[in-house]
């Protein structure tokens, strides 16, 4: 079997349909949504790079590289606020962020 | 590809400016420590108002830089204006707050410029990943500040909510950038909108893109259906941050989801068309009965936010010049509104600190008499009632509505506006016939009070001199549509 540009295009579908239900379907920690959101970003990577080598233009990976470092500074801001977040909490249950409903 | 030369990059003079000063700020303050705060957020403010400047003197007409993917036109400076403006008075009315609540440090400023930056890169993007680089610049400052506060739960949680879904629409809105991509074979916007200029079939696979597009800029402009982190993260962040939060990243959003319809996808208009109308209604009708059972006024505040972005997408729905003037002047008068009824907010406080019930207002009308009336001013005008400046807001959008044949979103908008009256005027009610709650602190902060007078003149005067406001939005949109 050929792998074609449409088997790449399911197979960051499907993970970026897992990020999404990670983050809404997660009960547990906060941690996971973290992960999750890394997962919906290196879905759309795939999806990039395999853009690009299919129309072979060079600007998808050059978009990847550049989400690739955002995603990097996303995950650092996050853990910082989740840190800052433990500190006065003590937890990170996501059960546990309820101060404010909605 | 062509060398970069220092030509190039005069459209971009403002914007390079602010990041060189943003770096700087950031030395001085950590060199001098958190003692230095006032004299950055002064440099601060000075660094928005030089940059102001510099919009103002970029050449006239359409300029691109960095190989076409920035571009700075007649409708980029009018939103930057906007934006820069809501961003240094945000400053200005936030130091006094910061001192008091014990968060004076001199990251603050320093984030509301990088931020600052990230909203004029956005406006002006030009291309998919310069829209989705100015969106993370801005993005990622805000979750600082959200969770600013670090000290207090509130806060933190609010800037953990707003970071799980910002960056889940980051990830929505990145998805459609990549499908885009992929089913146009470009990322530029002029490029992607050749492509339609024939007529041709459109791909399934690009309309998907376009529909993960518009929701993840729905998340940032807090358009229903996704809007549920606005009401929270209003409550929790600090009302300094709330105030920034409402105004200047709101406007820019605002600014990015009109060109990133209209420049690329222009000739697609009957096809995002409905998404819009789908949203601007839902925003219409939550933003006034969600609010009416609020007793937080910064959550208030929220709803209300929610509603006024349903009214700015009626503008864009209509996709017509006129729509597009309408959304920019709707923006400039949500500006000036907002901004007074922060100011209010802001200067909510009694002796033992912040308050942010709406009954702490009751009897204000005989406390502070001047700021009961600027708060009714600001009031009358986000419930549209004429001859306020929001009033004319919410009629030039309406209009250019009905002159589209969009009637049925014309009366849902006049209702919602019927509707959402109730609670402004509930706030009047409270402040001027409810009797007196605990009497607010006095004086009020000068900078707050300049603030808040300079707002409601311009509210309550707008009607009288129209017309720079309009000439330059209607300049704005015309530069959009046919650049």
């Amino acid at each position: 079997m050929i792998i074609g540009l449409s088997h790449y295009l399911t197979l960051a579908a499907i993970l970026f349909t897992l990020g999404i239900f990670g983050i809404f379907l997660n009960r547990k920690n906060v941690i996971v949504i973290l992960m999750s959101i890394e997962l919906m970003l290196l879905a759309v990577n795939i999806n990039l790079v395999s853009f690009s080598t299919f129309l072979n233009d060079l600007v998808g990976q050059v978009f990847a590289l550049f989400v690739l470092t955002v995603a990097a500074g996303e995950a650092a801001i996050g853990l910082a606020i989740l840190v800052v977040y433990f500190r006065t909490r003590g937890s990170i249950a996501v059960e546990d962020i309820n101060l404010m409903k909605g | 590809m062509t060398s970069l030369g220092a030509a190039d990059l005069v459209p971009v003079i403002p914007e390079l400016f602010l990041a060189t000063a943003g770096m700087a700020l950031l030395m001085l303050g950590v060199f001098r420590g958190d003692g230095s705060t006032r004299f950055v957020s002064t440099l601060s403010v000075l660094s928005l108002a030089i940059a102001f400047l510099l919009l103002g003197l970029l050449p006239e007409g359409r300029t691109e830089a960095f190989a076409g993917m920035f571009v700075t036109d007649a409708f980029a400076v009018f939103v930057k204006s906007l934006v820069l403006l809501g961003s240094a008075l945000t400053i200005v009315m936030s130091s006094a707050y910061i001192r008091s609540e014990r968060m004076e440090r001199f990251e603050f400023p320093v984030l509301v410029l990088f931020a600052t930056l990230g909203m004029m890169m956005m406006v002006s993007a030009n291309d998919l990943m310069s829209l989705y680089l100015g969106l993370e610049l801005q993005s990622l400052a805000l979750y600082v500040l959200a969770a600013f506060k670090r000290e207090s739960t509130r806060a933190t949680e609010a800037g953990l909510k707003y970071f799980v879904l910002g960056a889940l629409s980051s990830g929505m809105l990145l998805y459609g950038c990549s499908l885009i991509y992929g089913f146009a074979g470009t990322t530029s916007f002029p490029l992607i909108a050749g492509l339609f200029a024939g007529g041709v079939e459109v791909s399934i696979g690009l309309i998907v893109g376009i529909v993960f597009l518009t929701a993840g800029l729905a998340f940032k402009v807090s358009a229903v259906p996704f809007h549920m982190w606005t009401p929270d993260v209003y409550e929790g962040a600090p009302t300094a941050v709330t105030a920034f939060f409402a105004v200047a990243p709101k406007i820019a959003a605002l600014g990015l989801f009109v060109r990133a319809m209209i420049a690329p996808f222009g000739e697609l208009a009957d096809e995002w068309r409905q998404i819009i109308v789908l949203l601007s209604v839902a925003s219409i009708a939550l933003g006034a009965v969600a609010a009416i059972g609020q007793s937080n006024i910064k959550r208030l505040m929220a709803y209300s936010s929610i509603g006024h972005v349903g009214y700015a997408l009626i503008g864009l729905a209509a996709g017509t010049q006129q729509g597009v003037r309408g959304v920019l002047i709707y923006l400039a008068i949500y500006l000036a509104m907002n901004v007074g009824a922060f100011a209010v907010i802001l200067s909510m406080r009694v002796k033992n600190g912040m308050v942010e019930r709406i009954e702490d207002l009751g009897g204000l009308a005989q406390s502070r008499p001047m700021m009961a009336a600027a708060m009714a001013i600001f009031m009358f005008s986000l419930a549209g009632i004429p001859p306020l400046a929001g009033f004319f807001a919410k009629f030039y959008v309406l209009a250019a509505a009905i002159d589209a044949g969009l009637y049925a979103l014309a009366v849902i908008g006049v209702i919602g506006s019927v509707v959402g009256a109730y609670y402004y005027l509930r706030i009047i009610k409270i402040m001027y016939i409810d009797p007196q709650a605990e009497p607010l602190e006095k004086p009020m902060h000068r900078e707050l009070g300049v603030v808040l007078t300079v707002s409601a003149l311009f509210t309550l005067l707008f009607f009288a001199y129209p017309a720079p406001l309009l000439a330059g939005a209607e300049a704005a949109a015309a530069s959009l549509l046919s650049p």
